[in-house]
């Protein structure tokens, strides 16, 4: 039992890593009809200036804040010098350059980085477990992990639902020439919402760090991972990135864990230790595809992208 | 339609026939390097002109296609492992399995369209090559050894590379007639009309689900074959031959070729994978002269150089190598 909570947590917190991705994807994808497969490049890009900064500043807390910000801007960068340029054409034009972005920017970092892993040394107050239920501890810092994707989660919510800003990235989201018609500034709203994807991507990559160090090509994994949360929640909503990514981060988790001991109560002990893992690894994909069976536009499709 | 000698003509005529000649090559500068680079230059040929079937002129974007090169090359390495090492089992069996997966992903991901196909192919590659990684009886991640290459009783001896070679040439070739039947047949015609308007052949009583699925399968299969020969080439199969890297290297070279057009797939590997062995000497030569001394590492940089490239392709040349080639003669 103790084990199970603390895979639910492992899951929750996969979950919320992977949702910072998705939605920063769904929310390039909604408004600009871009589709970035560098997103991953950025989340490595933010694990790399993260773990770089924290060793210049001595802290982890104002290195993380900077790799935020340089991602950020790397983010920004990137759109205006390359990506601007493909916007309106066609999704198979998206994939070739920005899988072209992908190599560049992993020659980059090793050129840069040199070729081995970056650690990100925790701060020694995140490093401690604290207990969660009476009697049951869990690291302090995965848990911390989960409290700051929830924050963000909620911050994109208000800026979304509520602001201004959040307005316009939404009528861009369901109409992208009636708000240029309108008079927005399309320009400067698809690069600050660029920025604000990259800056996601950014935050997932370097909160992602200390658990697994930062690594060339780290992003890519991942990146197919939301990839099928955005399937599964529907291309451009939010919401349905969100709560996709908690159930694929718990069934992804939970079922690596549980599966191989699962099946043993059918199977005997060899066919169940073989069949496990490959059956465990297949389960968000098997989810995907019931997802598609049912609902091929999502659990929750937005209402422009129809 | 008869056939013209213009510059595109001549260039795809003068590459086939320099494939045709590369053993010759090989055997006069005495270098079985070139000829091993251009065996897997031909396989990976055939894969993309099967991807070249469903992408250019089916309008499928499938970012999963190296999941049938690996399941050719498993199908053979498995069998292999077991002791069946006959090819009169071990291709068709191949074959069958690749069709089947390509079946059950197409049946799911034929459903959407565009972006969505995108990621589910990708995604659904991405699962078999987890599942590549599980199967620990077969090498998990580290792969596994072919000991001996298939084999055809007194027919044909796959260990000699040259013989290997223009094997793989000549299902190159056919592969690339089969396409070109299958384009100009009636179901041909179909799949193309649903790239350019899906609704419009649905309304005219087209079933162009099926017709895509049937396409998506044909292709999923020579894919298949390509793997089969991949595996015999290098005696080795692991879960990196269905990386998604391979499946985007396949993407490029048919866009780096010509997207929809016969030859290009061929033209694309050929220049993507001499461009991959030639960049790291000229990197290294460039560096030479700019510095004035050797700079041993700078030449594994070459996909600092290969990213950017892909990226002007995409703005500047639509229609890849064979496009250019097209409007030399419309000047």
């Amino acid at each position: 039992m103790l084990l199970f909570i603390e895979q639910c947590l492992n899951g929750l917190q996969l979950g919320l890593l992977l949702f910072l991705l998705a939605a920063g994807l769904t929310l390039i994808f909604g408004i600009m009809d871009f589709v970035n497969l560098a997103h991953g490049s950025l989340y490595m890009i933010g694990a790399y200036f993260a773990a770089t900064f924290a060793a210049m500043t001595d802290s982890f807390v104002l290195g993380a804040l900077l790799a935020l910000i340089a991602t950020f801007l790397v983010g920004v960068v990137v759109e205006m010098v390359a990506l601007r340029r493909l916007y309106g054409r066609d999704h198979l034009d998206h994939v070739l350059a920005t899988f072209g972005l992908i190599l560049f920017s992993n020659e980059m970092v090793r050129l840069v980085w040199g070729p081995e892993g970056r650690n990100l040394a925790l701060p020694s107050w995140l490093n401690t477990a604290i207990e969660i239920f009476p009697g049951v501890y869990y690291p302090t810092y995965r848990f911390a992990i989960i409290v700051v994707a929830l924050a963000v989660a909620g911050f994109l919510y208000v800026i979304v639902m509520r602001t201004r800003i959040g307005m316009l990235i939404r009528a861009g989201a369901s109409n992208r020439e009636m708000i240029g018609a309108l008079g927005i500034n399309i320009k400067l709203l698809y690069t600050l919402v660029f920025g604000i994807g990259a800056a996601l991507a950014g935050l997932a990559g370097l909160m992602q760090t200390p658990i697994l160090t930062a690594s060339i090509g780290m992003g890519e994994n991942i990146l197919i991972l939301a990839f099928v949360v955005i399937i599964i929640g529907g291309i451009g909503s939010i919401r349905g990135a969100f709560i996709a990514s908690i159930f694929v981060g718990l069934i992804d988790t939970v079922g690596r864990a549980f599966m191989p001991d699962l099946l043993k109560l059918f199977l005997s002990q060899a066919a169940a230790s073989t069949a496990g893992p490959a059956l465990s690894s297949m389960l968000i994909y098997l989810l995907m595809a019931v997802i598609l069976v049912l609902r091929p536009e999502g659990l929750f499709p937005a209402a422009g992208n129809r | 339609m008869t056939p013209h000698l213009t510059a595109r003509n001549a260039f795809i005529a003068a590459l086939v026939l320099a494939l045709f000649l590369v053993p010759v090559y090989a055997v006069w500068i005495g270098n079985n390097f070139v000829l091993s680079l251009f065996t897997r230059i031909v396989i990976l040929a055939i894969a993309a002109t099967s991807l070249n079937l469903i992408m250019g002129y089916g309008g499928m974007v499938s970012f999963g296609h190296a999941a049938y090169l690996g399941t050719g090359g498993y199908a053979v390495g498995i069998l292999a492992f077991e002791g069946v090492t006959s090819g009169f089992v071990q291709w068709p069996l191949a074959l069958v399995v690749s069709g089947a997966i390509a079946f059950v992903i197409g049946i799911l991901s034929l459903r959407t369209r565009g972006v969505y196909f995108i990621m589910i192919t990708l995604a659904f590659a991405q699962m078999i090559y987890y599942v590549a990684v599980s199967l620990n009886r077969y090498g998990a991640d580290d792969g596994l050894t072919i000991y001996r290459r298939s084999q055809f009783g007194g027919l044909i001896n796959l260990s000699n590379k040259t013989v290997f070679y223009y094997l793989c040439l000549v299902i190159l070739m056919g592969s690339i007639y089969l396409v070109w039947r299958i384009v100009n047949s009636r179901f041909g015609m179909v799949i193309q009309g649903s790239r350019s308007n899906d609704r419009r052949m649905r309304a005219i009583g087209f079933p162009t689900f099926r017709y895509r699925l049937a396409c998506f399968v044909i292709a999923g299969m020579i894919c298949g074959l390509a793997g089969v020969l991949l595996a015999n080439h290098t005696d080795f199969i692991s879960p990196a031959m269905m990386h998604w890297t391979r499946s985007g290297d396949l993407i490029v070279m048919v866009v780096l070729g010509g997207m929809g057009s016969l030859f290009g797939p061929t033209i694309g590997a050929v220049a993507l994978l001499v461009l991959e062995e030639a960049l790291p000497y000229v990197i290294s030569v460039a560096g030479r002269v700019v510095t004035g001394h050797d700079v041993a590492t700078a030449k594994e940089y070459w996909q600092l150089i290969l990213g950017p490239m892909l990226l002007l392709v995409v703005l500047f040349a639509r229609g890849g190598i064979d496009g250019l080639l097209a409007s030399l003669r419309r000047g």
